[in-house]
């Protein structure tokens, strides 16, 4: 097994940063402190000197030493791994978020669809009030002591099932105040039908709002299109206008899907900000290998690049409109998630759930219709716990590939999905998927220190 | 600090001792849906 390091370092954007893996800590440093960490766990400060006198004078090496010795000692740098690997998570299965699919039926018919253009390879079907009650009771009674729970109103296409949402969430305001809860709603839509109403109630009641769009019009229509396979981008861009100026502070995004048919992808999302739009983000396709608009390892480097040339654009748009926000390239080193989060990821299968139209339980949205990953059904709970409990397991210190990667807890092993349908193994992370978030971290830290001065 | 700007010199083994408590959002709930990012998210315990 290859020895887990303890730093990281890289030079991008103007800036040579250096990463304190276990600690977290952070640190924009000189050329010489760069250079001296290559040689600092194995040299004393004499065979530094030595090897590097030619090219720094010898009180500039000392002190850039020492600057480094201080950190070590304050315990940001070059800090040894606290195993916690044998921590204890969600001993209690406590489950705190939920994405309703209350409709498998679409009114697009996207050509990447994971969910098989919405009907994720099952009959189309909507939910049923009935089943969507149950499914926040479900939420409500297995949820312990957490007070805000989430619910997202998931596809197919939600908006095809409105009346139902409107209802869910009446009754979401209802059951809370029984079980000391709070609902934190939130839909993903793709605008066809946005109408006024639609807008106005999901202005006041959503926390949040996904907005599906591919960037360019040509990018757009390519990818998603109606039923009658024409392009939906000038249906829906109208309607997502309206509903962003509508929505005031409310968070949303507007969140497109790249391919290897849009690797320039950076115009996209130039192309958004040029809409109006302000907290955007886009998303890189999940996908067998042999689909055409598959990334594929031929692909990586452009797509790398891409991440950087856009790394330099969003420091110069972020200089002069600080309120324009890139998903991935948000990063909040100091308010951020603890590390055990920050070890088990997105808690699919035991702290989130995909509840499907027919009241079936999924480790998440892109598991549903996969059969040998049904959990159980609300009417059962979960009965699959063996499913569960690998969920559960899969983090950061179960992973070889994860154990000794700088990434880890930055990223937290990536999405299981992605590595099931890469590998047939959700435990072996997606290879692509990890050298596309190194790069995107790399860029968000650059953006930062160079957003600092 | 002369050669050394620290950006961040938070400890996050230090985030052990009140870590896991699990109010933070689910990270895949936010804008992606489809790649898991968990580094910017908020803790809901500070």
């Amino acid at each position: 097994m290859n020895k887990a390091v303890k730093i990281h370092k890289f030079f991008l954007n103007g800036k040579y940063i250096v990463l304190d893996v276990n600690s977290g800590g952070v640190h924009v440093v000189d050329k010489i402190v760069y250079d001296i960490l290559d040689l600092y766990e194995d040299h004393d400060e004499a065979q530094v000197l030595s090897n590097l006198k030619s090219i720094y004078d010898e009180e500039t090496i000392r002190d850039a030493y020492y600057e480094i010795g201080y950190l070590v000692k304050e315990g940001t740098l070059f800090s040894e791994e606290n195993d916690i690997s044998n921590f204890n998570y969600n001993n209690d299965n406590i489950v705190k978020a939920m994405c309703l699919h209350v409709a498998h039926d679409c009114n697009l018919k996207c050509n990447y669809c994971f969910a098989s253009q919405g009907n994720f390879k099952g009959e189309r079907r909507m939910m049923s009030l009935e089943t969507g009650k149950k499914a926040l009771e479900f939420l409500a009674k297995n949820s312990g002591k957490r007070r805000n729970l989430e619910v997202d109103f998931f596809g197919g296409e939600p908006l095809m099932n409105f009346e139902i949402v409107k209802e869910l969430v009446a009754y979401g305001r209802e059951i809370e105040k029984i079980y000391n809860k709070h609902f934190r709603f939130t839909i993903t839509t793709n605008g066809v039908l946005l109408d006024e109403d639609k807008m106005d109630f999901i202005n006041e009641n959503m926390d949040n709002v996904v907005l599906s769009l591919d960037g360019r019009k040509e990018i757009n229509d390519q990818m998603r299109q109606t039923i009658n396979g024409n392009g939906s981008y000038d249906i829906v861009l109208p309607k997502f206008k309206e509903m962003v100026e509508k929505r005031g502070d409310k968070d949303y995004y507007i969140r497109g899907t790249f391919t290897n048919k849009n690797i320039d992808f950076s115009n996209d999302i130039i192309d958004y900000y040029n809409n109006g739009f302000k907290k955007v983000s886009m998303e890189p396709v999940v996908t067998s290998e042999e689909m055409d608009y598959a990334l594929r390892e031929e692909h990586l480097q452009d797509v790398l690049d891409e991440y950087e040339k856009f790394s330099k654009e969003y420091i110069d748009i972020k200089r002069k409109d600080k309120d324009f926000y890139f998903f991935h390239y948000m990063i909040d080193l100091s308010q951020g998630p603890c590390i055990i989060k920050r070890a088990v990821g997105c808690g699919a299968g035991s702290e989130y759930l995909a509840i499907t139209p027919e009241g079936d339980l999924y480790p998440c949205h892109q598991f549903v219709g996969e059969k040998e990953f049904l959990l159980g059904t609300l009417d059962n709970g979960i009965v699959n716990t063996g499913l569960r409990d690998k969920f559960k397991n899969a983090n950061v210190y179960n992973s070889p590939e994860c154990r000794t990667c700088w990434a880890r807890f930055y990223c937290s092993g990536g999405c299981h999905a992605n590595a099931y349908y890469a590998n047939a193994d959700f435990s072996k992370p997606y290879k692509l998927g990890c050298d596309m978030e190194k790069k995107r971290i790399e860029c968000s830290i650059s953006i930062l220190a160079n957003l600092e001065n | 600090m002369k050669y050394i700007k620290t950006l961040s010199g938070s400890n996050l083994k230090d985030s052990l001792a009140k870590g896991g408590c699990g109010e933070c959002q689910t990270s895949c709930q936010s804008a992606c849906k489809t790649s898991c990012t968990v580094g910017n998210q908020k803790c809901e315990n500070k």
